[in-house]
C-alpha cells in the first residue's frame, strides 16, 4: 500500500480496508445508496395552491412550497407531508451556509496536510444538509449533542469560523480554548453539548439532557446525533428504553453515511434500517442530502417528542472524505460510488438547482456567494494562525475547580 | 526521532543480547532472524498462534482487513474468515463474546482498536473475565482469552488516542497485564499471553509499531510472563519501566553514565503478577529506585512498585523512591511534551536521587 504509507508516515492511523481484491461492495447496498437520485427530477410546486409564489425574485420572504426528493418512510408513525414550505431567503441562506461548511472542511483538509492541525480530524463535507436543515427547524434553546464529526454542527449552532479554525489548530481563541481540538467543539450559549470521542457515549448523555429539559418545562428538545457504526453500540438501546419509559423529549438522529470507518453498514448491522431499530420507538427515514426534507422531519419530530417521547430520525447521507485524515476513503468504496453521489445527490447542488429554477438568483450571483465564502474562510484561517497557543497553565486548568491540579504538580 | 529511537533501541537490544546470551528465553539457533518492526512482529505471532492452534480465533473492529495498525494483515486470507473476523463497533460485545468463546475451551484473541476504547468493555473484563474461575470454584474459566490493544502517546493523538490505562487492570486479581518494549519482546510475550491459561490484557506500544525495528527470530518462541528483565546492569540506581517508556529511560541511562552514574534498567514486562524478586534484588544492590510510566502519576502502577519496595527494602534505600510519570491531567492535545515523562525529567530525577 504505497500511497497509504506515504500518508501515514510516522504515527499511522491506517486506513483499513477491504482492498479491491477483497469482496466487492454489495451491489444491493450500492443501489440503495444511489436510490435517491437526481434532485433535478423533483416536482417543484412553484405556485402552491395555499401560498401562491407570485412574488418576484426580490421578494425573499414569499412562501413557496417544494416537494422533498423522496417520500419519508415511517416506522410506527404517520409520515409528514412531502411538501415543504420555504422562502427564497431560506434557500439562499441554506446555499450560503452549506457552501461555508464545505469550504471550511476543505480548508481543514489542507491545514491538516500542512501539519497545522494535529491529532485526529474528521470532516463533514457531504453531510451539510443535516446540520443546516436541522437548525432551520429548531431554536438555539433546543440542545444538540454529537460525536467527533462536529465542525459543521458547531457552525450551524452559530459558532464562528475563527473559533473553529483556532480550535482545530489548538489556539487560544478556539471554541474550547484550544484544548479540545477537532473532536471537541462546544458552544454553551447555543446549547451545543459537543464533540465526543467515544463512539456511542454521547447517546445516553443526550438523553440525560432531555431528562433535564423535561424537568425544566421549557418545551425544548435534544437532538442526539450518532453514526451508523455507533448504532451498534449497546448504549443506544439502553438509552432508547429509558427515554421511551420516561417520555423524554429526545430525537435520536442517526446520520447514516453508510460507513463506520471502513466498514459498510451491511457488514456490521443485521438490519441497516436504523429508523426501525428502536422497535417500540417511532422512526422516520429521511433523505439527509435534502436540507428541506431534513427541516421538515426535524420540525415534525420536535412536535412529536414534546407530546409523546422519543423518536428516531435516520438521515440517509454520505461523507465525501475518508473517515479521518489518514483514510483516503477509497479503499472500501469505489470512486464511482463517490462521484455518483456527488453528481446525483449533492446537498449544495440540489439547493443551487432550486434557486436557479425558481429564478431566485442567477448562476453568477451564486458563484459570487461562493467567492465570498472562500474569502471569509481564508480570512479566518489567517486570523487563527496569528492567535497564540493557550497559556501553558491551561494544561492544569479545568481538571477540577480551583485549579487543584496546578498545586499538585508544583515541584 | 525515528533514527535516534531506532539507534537507542538497537543499542539497548544489542547490549541485552550480549547479556542474555546464555538465556533460555530465545533459542536463536533455530531459525532466521530478520529486522522486523513491532506491528509485523505482532502479526507474526498471530500467524503462529492461529497456525499452531486450530481453536484460536482473532476478531475485533476491522481486523479482517488488517486493522488500523496493520497488525492483523493477511490473517483472514490465510486462515479464513471464520477464524479471523470483524465485529461491529461494540467493545462490550467484543469482550463478552471473547470470554464466552474462551469459556468453551478456545483461544479468543480479541482486539480493542485503541486502549482508549477499552472502557466500554471494562465491566466484562473486570467482573466477568477476571473472576470466572474463582467464583465458579474452578468449574469455568476464560484462560484462553487475550485482549490486545494499542496504548500510549504518539506525539499528537490528543485525549482519546493516547491513554495508558494499564493501572486500572492491575487492580484486578485474576487478570494478567503484559506490555512489550520491542518487536522481539512483543512476539514472544504475545505468544506466551495467548497460550497462558489465564486471561491476559496485552497492551501494545503504538508509538513503536513502525518506529521500533530489531532482529526478530522467525520461528515460534515464547518469553516467560511474570519475569522482569534486566536490560542494562548498573550499580547506582535501579530504573523500572515498561513498554515504549523504556527507550526513553534507556536514553536517560546513557546520559547519566556520562556523568558517572551507573543505572540498572529493568523492563517489568508483566505488570501483574509482577516480578518483585528481580526488582527487589536490584534495589538491594543499588539502594535507589526510579519508576517511570506514561500514565498519570497518581494511582499509576508505579505507586504499587514504590510501596512494595518501601516495605521490603526499607533499610537498604538511600533515597526516596522517585516516580517520573505522566502528569495528573487528562492526556492533553496541546502541551503533550509537558505531560510526558521525558528523558530530561528522568535524568534530573536520577541525579537528584543519587545525590540525595
Ligand atoms: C468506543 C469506541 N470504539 C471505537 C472507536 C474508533 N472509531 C472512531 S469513529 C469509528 C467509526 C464510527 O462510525 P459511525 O458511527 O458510522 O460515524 P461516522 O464516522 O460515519 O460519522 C470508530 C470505530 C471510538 N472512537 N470509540
Ligand atoms: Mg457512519
Amino acid at each position: 500500500m504505497p500511497s497509504l504509507s506515504k500518508i501515514c508516515s510516522s504515527f499511522c492511523f491506517l486506513s483499513l480496508l477491504p482492498r479491491s481484491r477483497s469482496r466487492a461492495p454489495n451491489p444491493q447496498a450500492m443501489a440503495a445508496l444511489r436510490r435517491f437520485s437526481s434532485p433535478a427530477i423533483l416536482p417543484l410546486r412553484r405556485f402552491a395552491a395555499s401560498c401562491p409564489f407570485s412574488a418576484t425574485a426580490g421578494d425573499d420572504q414569499a412562501v413557496m412550497t417544494v416537494e422533498t426528493s423522496v417520500p419519508f418512510t415511517g416506522h410506527r408513525i404517520d409520515t409528514p407531508s412531502r411538501s415543504v414550505e420555504t422562502t427564497p431567503k431560506e434557500l439562499l441562506s441554506f446555499f450560503r451556509e452549506m457552501s461555508l461548511m464545505r469550504r471550511m472542511e476543505i480548508a481543514a483538509d489542507s491545514l491538516y496536510k500542512a501539519k497545522l492541525i494535529r491529532g485526529f480530524c474528521h470532516l463533514y463535507d457531504g453531510q451539510e444538509a443535516v446540520a443546516v436543515g436541522m437548525e432551520a427547524a429548531i431554536t438555539k434553546k433546543d440542545a444538540i449533542i454529537t460525536a467527533y464529526r462536529d465542525h459543521c454542527i458547531f457552525l450551524g449552532r452559530g459558532g464562528k469560523l475563527i473559533e473553529a479554525f483556532s480550535e482545530l489548530m489548538g489556539r487560544r481563541a478556539g471554541c474550547s480554548k484550544g484544548k479540545g481540538g477537532s473532536m471537541h467543539f462546544y458552544r454553551r450559549e447555543a446549547e451545543f453539548y459537543g464533540g465526543h470521542g467515544i463512539v456511542g457515549a454521547q447517546i445516553p448523555l443526550g438523553c440525560g439532557i432531555a431528562l433535564g429539559q423535561k424537568y425544566s418545562k421549557e418545551e425544548t428538545v435534544t437532538f442526539t446525533m450518532y453514526g451508523d457504526g455507533a448504532a451498534n453500540q449497546g448504549q443506544l438501546f439502553e438509552a432508547l428504553n429509558m427515554s421511551a419509559l420516561w417520555d423524554l423529549p429526545v430525537i435520536l438522529v442517526c446520520e447514516n453515511n453508510h460507513y463506520g470507518m471502513g466498514t459498510a453498514e451491511w457488514r456490521a448491522a443485521k438490519s441497516p434500517a436504523y429508523y426501525k431499530r428502536g422497535d417500540y420507538v417511532p422512526g422516520l427515514k429521511v433523505d439527509g442530502m435534502d436540507a428541506l426534507a431534513v427541516k421538515q422531519a426535524c420540525k415534525f419530530a420536535k412536535e412529536h417528542v414534546l407530546k409523546n417521547g422519543p423518536m428516531i430520525l435516520e438521515m440517509d447521507t454520505y461523507r465525501y472524505h475518508g473517515h479521518s485524515m489518514s483514510d483516503p476513503g477509497s479503499s472500501y468504496r469505489t470512486r464511482d460510488e463517490i462521484s455518483g453521489i456527488r453528481q446525483e445527490r449533492d446537498p449544495i447542488e440540489r439547493i443551487r438547482k432550486l434557486i436557479l429554477s425558481h429564478e431566485i438568483s442567477t448562476a453568477n450571483e451564486l458563484k459570487d456567494i461562493e467567492k465570498e465564502v472562500r474569502k471569509e474562510v481564508d480570512a479566518a484561517i489567517a486570523q487563527a494562525k496569528e492567535c497564540p497557543m493557550p497559556d501553558s497553565s491551561e494544561l492544569f486548568a479545568n481538571i477540577y475547580v480551583k485549579g487543584l491540579g496546578v498545586k499538585d504538580q508544583a515541584p | 526521532m525515528a533514527m535516534t529511537m531506532r539507534k537507542g533501541l538497537a543499542r539497548g537490544i544489542a547490549a541485552a543480547r550480549r547479556r542474555i546470551s546464555n538465556s533460555r528465553e530465545v533459542e536463536k539457533e533455530r531459525s532466521e532472524v530478520k529486522p522486523t518492526n513491532l506491528f509485523s512482529a505482532i502479526n507474526q505471532a498471530l500467524h503462529i498462534a492461529l497456525e499452531t492452534d486450530p481453536r484460536a480465533y482473532v476478531f475485533g473492529e476491522d481486523v479482517r482487513f488488517g486493522g488500523v495498525f496493520r497488525c492483523t494483515t493477511g490473517l483472514a486470507d490465510r486462515f479464513g474468515k471464520a477464524r479471523v473476523f470483524n465485529t461491529p463497533l461494540c467493545e462490550q460485545g467484543i469482550a463478552g463474546f471473547a470470554i464466552g468463546l474462551a469459556a468453551m475451551g478456545n483461544r479468543a484473541i480479541a482486539e480493542i482498536q485503541f486502549a482508549d476504547y477499552i472502557y466500554p468493555a471494562f465491566d466484562q473484563i473486570v467482573n466477568e473475565a477476571a473472576k470466572y474461575r474463582y467464583r465458579s470454584g474452578n468449574q469455568f474459566n476464560c484462560g484462553g482469552l487475550t485482549i490486545r490493544t494499542p496504548y500510549g502517546a504518539v506525539g499528537h493523538g490528543g485525549h482519546y488516542h493516547s491513554q495508558s490505562p494499564e493501572a486500572f487492570f492491575c487492580h484486578v486479581p485474576g487478570l494478567k497485564v503484559v506490555i512489550p518494549r520491542s518487536p522481539r519482546q512483543a512476539k514472544g510475550l504475545l505468544l506466551s499471553s495467548i497460550r497462558d491459561p489465564n486471561p491476559v490484557v496485552f497492551f501494545e506500544p503504538k508509538w513503536l509499531y513502525r518506529l521500533a525495528v530489531e532482529d526478530v527470530p522467525e520461528h515460534d518462541y515464547m518469553l516467560p510472563l511474570s519475569e522482569a528483565e534486566v536490560i542494562r546492569p548498573g550499580s547506582d540506581i535501579t530504573l523500572v519501566g515498561w513498554g515504549a517508556q523504556l527507550s526513553i529511560m534507556e536514553q536517560a541511562c546513557e546520559n547519566a553514565s556520562k556523568d558517572g552514574i551507573s543505572c540498572e534498567l529493568i523492563d517489568l514486562r508483566t505488570l501483574i503478577p509482577w516480578d518483585k524478586e528481580t526488582v527487589e534484588a536490584s534495589v538491594k544492590k543499588t539502594g535507589r529506585l526510579l519508576i517511570s510510566h506514561e500514565a498519570p502519576l497518581t494511582g499509576g502502577f508505579g505507586a504499587e512498585i514504590s510501596a512494595a519496595i518501601a516495605e521490603h527494602c526499607f533499610l537498604r534505600l538511600e533515597a526516596p523512591v522517585a516516580r517520573i510519570c505522566g502528569l495528573d491531567t487528562p492526556f492533553p492535545l496541546v502541551y503533550e511534551p509537558f505531560y510526558m515523562p521525558t528523558k530530561n525529567k528522568i535524568l534530573d530525577a536520577i541525579k537528584a536521587t543519587v545525590n540525595y
